[in-house]
């Protein structure tokens, strides 16, 4: 179902929940709504599913506006972030109950039911009572009852919030084969960076009730169009005063600018394991943190002090030890503006040789 | 220590109702299983029995039906402003805090037949006080929170969600409220019930205000055991009692069993 958001907003007496978010989605894709807890994206997704009515704005399905259509007939799916499944019906009930509601028959029913509960994985439990289940069991259940009437739209609040981190891996990687499989719009809510990266076709980024950004993992991550977006997607390290680095002395033109370096834009090792040897600096190795996999290493260039990774292959450093440091690129943001910064030096075609 | 308050605890427990009991047990039985049914089946008693029974039925219908409707409009209408919400909220505790004397007094106050009110209903020839809807309406007034106060709680503690859940499934509030609700608070109703009717059975005073206690018209089985005693009738009054401590009885056995179910 293709979906079109227009000046929404959402006010709870004096507090401004929801403020101006607009979007659009189109047919089939999963989305991850992804923010900080009291951002909004709960409040977002009631509204889309009439849970909640709207202070201002359109939401239009299908090219037609729902504002006012009641959530029984939006053709939507919601899994809530407790499932709230009917305690006092068994598995087999919680299903079937959209399918009662549309008075199918007996045997359509038992049919459909007996698909989902196969689907999910929950063949054996039809008789048991919510409360006879694990979280992760419940979570499917919760799915399948939303899936049971055949919604054109899935929406999921913090469908893994509850679940232990073992099993919610597990459960995102099936979550996302599912949706696949059936084709179905959806869009998911969570607090978990990682889980929308990887879960997500496309992730909008919610902040104190407004939408931030809108793309794919890739191009939020390559591109950040706010400060928020860039400290929140991904590591990074923010630099108060970024033109006392080497190759980024342009930046004083700007008064008040701040620098946000990712970890992965900073190179460090000899000199001679450089190409452009110019646009390196020296500095030195302040801590090495062993991540299992890689080196963290902190560094201080003059009195700034950096975060990069370093594979295990490579010499082992050691702190106190003289480096070359090279910053490939920083995320410039000033109170109204954000832009990428290259380092000058690196693209500078004139070789220079010490 | 502990001991000697349990043992305290049992001799109150023993003199203030078991004694009591048995007094009235014996003396009903006084001139044998005949003096018995002799004083139940006084035309008065009779009488008695059948409206207290009338009234304990219309009341208890009611008051459970209205009970539910405004305990899930205190607790689920969020359209009601907060400050409504919260007036009416302490409103239905105005029995409690109200003797049930000064109850019956407001009706007869209010609706009594030298009233606006009063009168009105009189000339289309409906009365009120001294006559059975009135009585009804007291007993109405002293058994108002029962229920409320039993189903508010599970409402609260059940929340919204699996009614917003059935809602997205495509459920009307119809459907949403015997499917989804109803399940959750029937024990709690049914426990608000059980004591409603042994309230409005055993209600005293805002009845003797508004019925005027007249024999064979308006009198409860109460009010008919307050009669006997002041007619030194001691035998009819232990019988009468004994009939309502009977049903009592029944009514606690039946509380416990809902009490249990309730908790599950
Ligand atoms: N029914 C409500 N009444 C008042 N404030 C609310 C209500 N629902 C949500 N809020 C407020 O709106 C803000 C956004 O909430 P929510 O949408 O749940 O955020 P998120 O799901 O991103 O954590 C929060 O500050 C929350 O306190
Ligand atoms: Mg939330």
């Amino acid at each position: 179902m293709h979906i079109e958001v227009t000046q929404l907003n959402k006010q709870f007496g004096e507090f401004h929940a929801v403020q101006d978010v607009s979007f659009s989605i189109e047919k089939g894709r999963l989305i991850g709504l992804l923010g900080p807890s009291g951002g909004g994206k709960t409040s977002i997704l009631r509204m889309l599913a009439g849970l909640e009515t709207p202070t201002s704005g359109d939401i239009v399905f299908h090219g037609k506006r729902v504002n006012d259509l009641p959530p029984q007939e939006r053709g939507i799916g919601f899994v809530f972030q407790n499932y709230a499944l009917f305690k006092h019906m068994t598995v087999f009930e919680n299903i079937a109950f959209g399918l009662k509601v549309k008075k199918q028959s007996k045997e359509q029913i038992r049919e459909r039911v007996t698909t989902l509960v196969e689907l999910t994985g929950l063949k054996g439990f039809e008789h048991r009572l919510p409360h006879q289940l694990s979280g992760g069991q419940r979570q499917r259940v919760a799915f399948a009852r939303a899936l049971a009437p055949e919604p054109q739209l899935l929406l999921l609040d913090e469908p893994f919030a509850a679940i232990d981190a073992k099993i919610r891996q597990e459960l995102r990687t099936w979550l996302k084969e599912m949706i696949e499989r059936l084709g179905i719009t959806s869009i998911f809510v969570t607090h978990d960076q990682d889980e929308a990266i990887e879960v997500a076709d496309e992730i909008m980024i919610i902040n104190k009730g407004k939408l931030e950004q809108k793309g794919s993992p890739w191009d939020i991550y390559k591109s950040p169009q706010t400060q928020f977006v860039a400290s929140f997607i991904g590591e990074s390290t923010i630099v108060e005063d970024i033109s006392k680095l080497k190759g980024f002395e342009a930046a004083s033109a700007h008064p008040g600018v701040k620098a946000l370096i990712r970890p992965e834009y900073i190179e460090i090792g000899k000199l001679h394991e450089f190409k452009i040897a110019s646009a390196t600096e020296p500095g030195r190795i302040k801590q090495l943190h062993f991540r299992g996999s890689e080196w963290m290493v902190e560094v201080t260039v003059g009195d700034i002090t950096l975060i990069t990774y370093r594979s295990l292959e490579k010499d082992i450093l050691q702190p106190g030890e003289e480096i070359n440091v090279l910053v490939h690129r920083a995320y410039l943001f000033t109170n109204d503006e954000s832009w990428i910064m290259e380092n000058r030096l690196k693209e500078d075609p004139m070789p220079v040789h010490i | 220590m502990k001991k000697l308050w349990i043992t305290l605890t049992y001799a109150v427990f023993t003199i203030l109702i078991i004694i009591p009991l048995v007094r009235i047990f014996i003396g009903s039985w006084e001139e044998g299983w005949g003096g018995f049914v002799e004083a139940i089946t006084r035309p008065q008693s009779l009488h008695a029995l059948y409206m207290t029974g009338i009234i304990v039925v219309t009341v208890t219908i009611i008051n459970t039906l209205f009970g539910v409707m405004l305990a899930l409009y205190l607790v689920r209408a969020t359209w009601l402003s907060k400050r409504l919400r919260q007036l009416l909220n302490s409103i239905v505790d105005l029995p409690f805090a109200v003797s049930p004397v000064i109850g019956g007094l407001m009706i007869v106050l209010l609706l009594g037949p030298n009233t606006i009110i009063g009168s009105f209903f009189g000339d289309l020839g409906f009365k009120v006080v001294y006559a059975l809807p009135g009585m009804i309406l007291a007993t109405l007034f002293v058994t108002f929170p029962l229920m409320i106060r039993e189903v508010m709680p599970v409402l609260q503690e059940i929340g919204t969600q699996q009614e917003e859940a059935s809602s997205t499934l495509g459920a009307y509030p119809f459907y949403t409220f015997w499917k989804v609700t109803w399940p959750s608070i029937r024990w709690g109703v049914i426990y608000g019930v059980v004591l409603t009717v042994a309230r409005s059975m055993g209600e005293f005073g805002a009845v003797l205000v508004v019925s005027g206690n007249i024999m064979n018209k308006t009198q409860t089985a109460t009010t008919l055991v307050y009669q006997d005693v002041e007619n030194f009738n001691v035998l009819a009054a232990n019988s009468v009692a004994l009939v309502l401590a009977a049903v009592s009885f029944g009514l606690l056995l039946l509380m416990e069993w809902a009490k249990k179910r309730r908790e599950h």
